[in-house]
């Protein structure tokens, strides 16, 4: 496959010989990197947390919940919670999504195990009753630092965690509203590591770093979230200052139980998660005509799909291309808000502008609720401690190991690069937790990372049985089944959403793809029959001659165009040419191995976990990563 | 073989045809034979030409005798008509259906045993009537079904697995065909379907008999180090006369193969074959030549593939006989039957 290097170019021997590689082609996959198969895993790679997915769903589907449970507790921290609002990264990412319409449901069915479970209690870590001499401060009492908590207590650390809020949770439990999230299932997961033995100071306030430093902890850890609601500084804006509330502090009285009703008329303005909340409680609190507005087309909504579903299921209507643009007021009375009409105009690149239509309107009304977006607020923090900040006011963080420029201090959470979700709050605080016991012990916190666990074993059992279940069901996603609407709107701590049932818990675990089990290739013994070639529902497998990436992804039998997803290339086999697997697509039927004369593929499970800081956290995944292993 | 159903999933980008079909709509049920076995692949090939061809599978009629290679229609185009005979009778049942039913495409599965023993003089008298029909024999040198006999295709010098030798000379059917009236003969091997798969559209849109010879190695007993059958073999020896390309009707494909090298041949129905040579001297309408090179490559150890041999009138049964324009069954009974008043003057003929 030589191409002609323009004429007059030479190169340098080395960089000649590069070139010569990358003529060649692709070289050879090496799936004993444990981040190539990780990959494949798509919801577990696309997980903060590594959640080992597929092996929960699968234990689902044997109706072994507690240990589904425990498995995600050790990664996760809080399944129960998660299970009913995580902003679940996975489900995009899951592959079933890409073959069909739509992803499993992965959230739902962690839900299934934290409904399902039985008493979990002698599974939890040991806490050493002799403490390590080791003194750490938590700040803010949200997801962030309670895992930081959780992996560091039973490591014989004592953690302080101070929260302004008289309870800990955090936004988990001053914002998102208790019709999705009831405060039982939030109290028993919060609460079950606080009662580890943290020490709580809660309804106090931080207004020194500095202070607090003085008070020679051996770690800080700053999960301080992004508590301030922004505003909107429009005409009008002081005169009603009575009639309109920003959104996070409605939500935090509301949680408080120190507002409990709204006007009949509420305008909502913003398009994300924030406004869909503060939406669905407003007519919960006797709202009858709530309308949300957002100034750009509803497809560039900030909101996560489902839950501008569930709000147009109560009968919200959404207005957009709305752009606030005063507050109006009549003979001294608040009257509503005014709108300019906008209208989405796009450049050749793509980038959209918002030019307004010239039109306006006036939206009567009683109260408005402002969920336009969160800043962080670290004016707690003196600036001359050796912690430093970037221009736009957010601290310096290393992403690895959370620690900021101030050794010894660590942040984590919406506090470190602003607003995100439960999940990425305990990813970074289980990186924090590493950290801070390697600080403590006076090592590297680069160079001593522990390294992720991982194994990858053969699944056959017979000549047509694996160990998995390799006939996925054919069927649709299933809708979570919901609560009478009637009854729901009337009362704010109804749970919206009721779960699956166990039948509908194993009918949709069947739907899972299994991606955690690989196709594995061994040139050696390929015969090139192209028998695993003809049977592949999908249409991954080609034997081909070898070339560049980009020329092999579109020599493939149907063109690799999703560049996010890996080729899977051998070494040359007899006839010179290789075997090229795109994985996109695959459905983890296991039929190319089933066919194979020679054994030459093979179905194994790849098991990938994060190891935590503390061993007794990750019993239950260590069983799972080397359990396979020594099967 | 496998237990589950393959999974009715397809790559969301996959192509479809003019009929809006993709090639997964041109699959039958999940293979029985062995894992790794020819047939399957090339069958395979046969699902990636009818759905090239934009064939609507109900005008398809696959007619097969007894063998594994005999089994392979249910694995391929389940939508379509299909007669799984009895040992070495496919010609008749093709030549009794093409009779009745002109309308159809015939697509006769067969293999070595099953064309080469008990049904050879079927197979020699559907060629020498130009029967129109594509005829492939699944070609793997024993007869797979029963065990791995040695077939009578199987080359003098190829023992079995177990070592016992061969005492007889290999039957060519290529050269048969070429002898005998086919009108398109070519040969190919389950393991290139970029040769296969535009031959097989190539010679199912001949008019006339076209005779395929597809090498399909028996992984179960004939795949050894021995065998001239074997994948690692043919891979080795293969001779390739020929690369084709296979373009369809009202289409035009720009050539960029160096000049002279390159030749086109036309098919009645309007549709072309690109032949690509390899070798130039060669000239697939000169049966002396073709039989010739076979012959002196094959005293060379070596499998001679591609177009072997064409016939540019395609002379087909129907137009020898002079039958009647339409099939039985669109001619209406008061026209098929002359009636008591006519049979009477007839039968007094023969008083
Ligand atoms: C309305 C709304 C709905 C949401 N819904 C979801 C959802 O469905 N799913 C999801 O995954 N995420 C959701 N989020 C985001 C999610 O709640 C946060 O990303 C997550 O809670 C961040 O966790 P954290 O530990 O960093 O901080 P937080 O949860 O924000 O906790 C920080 C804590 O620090 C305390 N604090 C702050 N400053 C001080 C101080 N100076 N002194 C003492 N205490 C202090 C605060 O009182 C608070 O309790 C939502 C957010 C909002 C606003
Ligand atoms: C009349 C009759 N005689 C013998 C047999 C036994 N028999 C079944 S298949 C077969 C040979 C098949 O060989 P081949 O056609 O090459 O098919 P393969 O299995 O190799 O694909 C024989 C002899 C039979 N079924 N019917
Ligand atoms: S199909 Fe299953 S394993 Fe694959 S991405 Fe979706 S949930 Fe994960
Ligand atoms: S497991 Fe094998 S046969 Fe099944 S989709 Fe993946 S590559 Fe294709
Ligand atoms: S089925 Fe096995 S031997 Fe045949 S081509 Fe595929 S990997 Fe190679
Ligand atoms: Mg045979």
């Amino acid at each position: 496959m030589g191409r002609a290097l323009p004429r007059g170019l030479k190169l340098a021997k080395s960089m000649d010989s590069s070139v010569k590689e990358m003529q060649r082609g692709m070289p050879a996959t090496d799936v004993g990197d444990p981040q190539y198969f990780h990959k494949v895993v798509d919801c577990q790679w696309a997980c903060p947390a590594h959640t080992p997915v597929p092996e929960y769903i699968r234990l689902i589907a044997q109706r072994r919940f507690t240990d589904a449970y425990m498995l995600n507790w050790e990664s996760n921290v809080f399944p129960g919670i998660l299970g009913r609002v995580c902003d679940r990264p996975c489900e995009p990412a899951c592959r079933r999504g890409r073959i069909e319409d739509k992803p499993v449901a992965i959230c739902r069915l962690k839900r299934v195990a934290a409904d399902y479970r039985d008493d979990i209690s002698d599974r939890l870590p040991a806490i050493p009753t002799e403490g390590n001499g080791k003194r750490v401060a938590l700040l803010g009492a949200g997801p962030a630092s309670l895992t930081v908590a959780r992996d560091l207590l039973p490591l014989g650390y004592s953690c302080t965690l101070y929260d302004k809020d008289p309870k800990a949770g955090g936004l988990m439990r001053t914002n998102i509203p208790s019709f999705r999230l009831p405060e039982k299932v939030l109290d028993e997961e919060v609460y079950r590591i606080v009662d580890f033995g943290v020490e709580a100071k809660f309804g106090e306030e931080i207004t020194s770093l500095k202070s607090l430093l003085d008070e020679d902890y051996d770690a800080v850890f700053i999960g301080t979230g992004a508590p301030k609601g922004k505003d909107l500084s429009l005409p009008g804006r002081k005169e009603a200052n009575d009639k309109i509330q920003i959104g996070i502090s409605f939500l935090t009285s509301v949680a408080f139980g120190h507002v409990k009703k709204v006007g009949k008329r509420v305008v909502v303005i913003g398009g994300g998660n924030t406004a869909m909340d503060c939406c669905r409680t407003a007519v919960r609190l006797g709202g009858e005509d709530v309308r949300v507005t957002v100034r750009s087309p509803r497809k560039d909504m900030k909101a996560s799909a489902w839950e501008i579903e569930e709000a147009e299921q109560e009968g919200i209507p959404i207005y957009d291309n709305h752009s606030p643009k005063a507050f109006v007021h009549e003979n001294g009375k608040f009257k509503g808000v005014l709108f300019e009409i906008m209208r989405a105009e796009y450049d050749d690149n793509g980038k959209r502008k918002l030019v307004a239509t010239g039109e306006e309107v006036l939206f009567e009304c009683d109260d408005v609720l402002m969920a336009i977006g969160q800043d962080n607020a670290f004016d707690w923090i003196e600036r001359d401690l050796g912690l430093e900040f970037e221009t736009w006011g957010m601290p310096t963080v290393d992403t690895k190991t959370m620690m900021s420029t101030l050794p010894g201090v660590f942040f984590g959470g919406d506090s470190a690069w602003g607003p995100e979700n439960i999940i990425v709050a305990v990813a970074h605080g289980h990186q924090a937790a590493i950290s801070i016991d390697l600080h403590c012990n006076g090592k590297d916190l680069s160079e001593n990372r522990p390294a992720p666990g991982h194994s990858l074993i053969s699944q056959k059992m017979g000549i047509h049985e694996w160990a998995y279940e390799n006939d996925y069901a054919d069927t649709g996603r299933i809708d979570v089944p919901h609560a009478e609407l009637a009854s729901s709107l009337k009362d704010l701590k109804v749970e919206v959403e009721l779960g699956f049932d166990d039948q509908l818990a194993f009918d949709e675990a069947e739907r899972c793809l299994n991606c955690d089990v690989q196709t594995v290739f061994t040139p050696q013994l390929c015969i090139e029959c192209d028998a695993c070639m003809d049977i592949c529902p999908i249409d991954c497998i080609n034997f081909i001659n070898n070339a560049p990436e980009t020329e092999l992804r579109q020599g493939v039998r149907v063109p690799a165009t999703n560049d996010t997803q890996d080729l899977y290339v051998s070494e040359a086999l007899k006839t010179g040419r290789i075997m090229a697997k795109d994985e996109d697509v695959c459905v983890h039927c296991g039929l190319c191995a089933e066919r194979c004369p020679t054994g030459a593929w093979d179905m194994q499970k790849f098991t990938y976990m994060e190891t935590q800081a503390a061993k007794s956290c990750q019993r239950n995944l260590d069983a799972y990563v080397h359990w396979s292993k020594t099967r | 073989m496998s237990y589950i159903q393959k999974p009715t999933a397809f790559h969301p980008a996959l192509k479809k045809n003019k009929l809006g079909l993709t090639r997964r709509d041109y699959e039958g049920a999940m293979s029985t034979l062995c894992a790794g076995c020819g047939h399957d692949s090339i069958t395979a090939a046969i699902i990636e030409a009818c759905f090239k061809l934009d064939l609507p599978a109900h005008r398809l009629a696959k007619v097969s005798g007894i063998g594994c290679s005999s089994k392979a229609p249910t694995y391929f185009l389940s939508r379509s008509h299909g007669f799984n005979s009895v040992h070495g009778r496919m010609p008749s049942i093709t030549t009794g259906a093409n009779l009745a039913n002109r309308d159809l495409i015939y697509l006769g599965v067969s293999g070595d045993g099953d064309t080469a023993s008990i049904g050879l003089s079927q197979f020699c008298h559907a060629m020498r009537r130009q029967l129109n029909m594509t005829y492939i024999v699944m070609n793997n040198g024993c007869y797979g079904l029963t065990k791995g006999q040695f077939s009578a295709t199987n080359d003098k010098t190829s023992p079995s697995k177990k070592g016992e030798s061969n005492l007889f000379e290999a039957i060519d059917l290529a050269q048969i065909a070429i002898q005998l009236g086919a009108g398109f003969v070519g040969r190919s091997f389950s393991g290139d379907k970029a040769q296969l798969v535009p031959m097989i559209e190539a010679a199912m849109s001949y008019n006339g008999f076209a005779f395929l010879d597809v090498i399909s190695p028996c992984v179960t007993f004939n795949n050894h180090p021995g065998s001239t059958k074997s994948y690692d073999y043919v891979r080795g020896h293969n001779s390739v006369l020929d690369k084709l390309d296979f373009v369809p009707a009202e289409e035009e494909i720009e050539i960029d193969y160096a000049e002279g090298t390159t030749s086109e041949v036309d098919l009645h129905g309007g549709a072309k074959i690109h032949l690509h040579k390899l070798d130039t001297g060669y000239d697939p309408t000169n049966a002396d030549q073709a039989i010739n090179t076979i012959r002196t490559r094959l005293n060379k150890g070596e499998v001679t593939t591609g177009l072997l041999y064409f016939d540019g009138r395609e002379q087909d049964l129907h137009e020898t006989l002079g039958t009647s324009e339409r099939a039985l069954n669109q001619i209406p009974i008061s026209e098929l039957c002359p009636g008591s008043k006519n049979l009477a003057p007839i039968n007094d003929r023969f008083r």
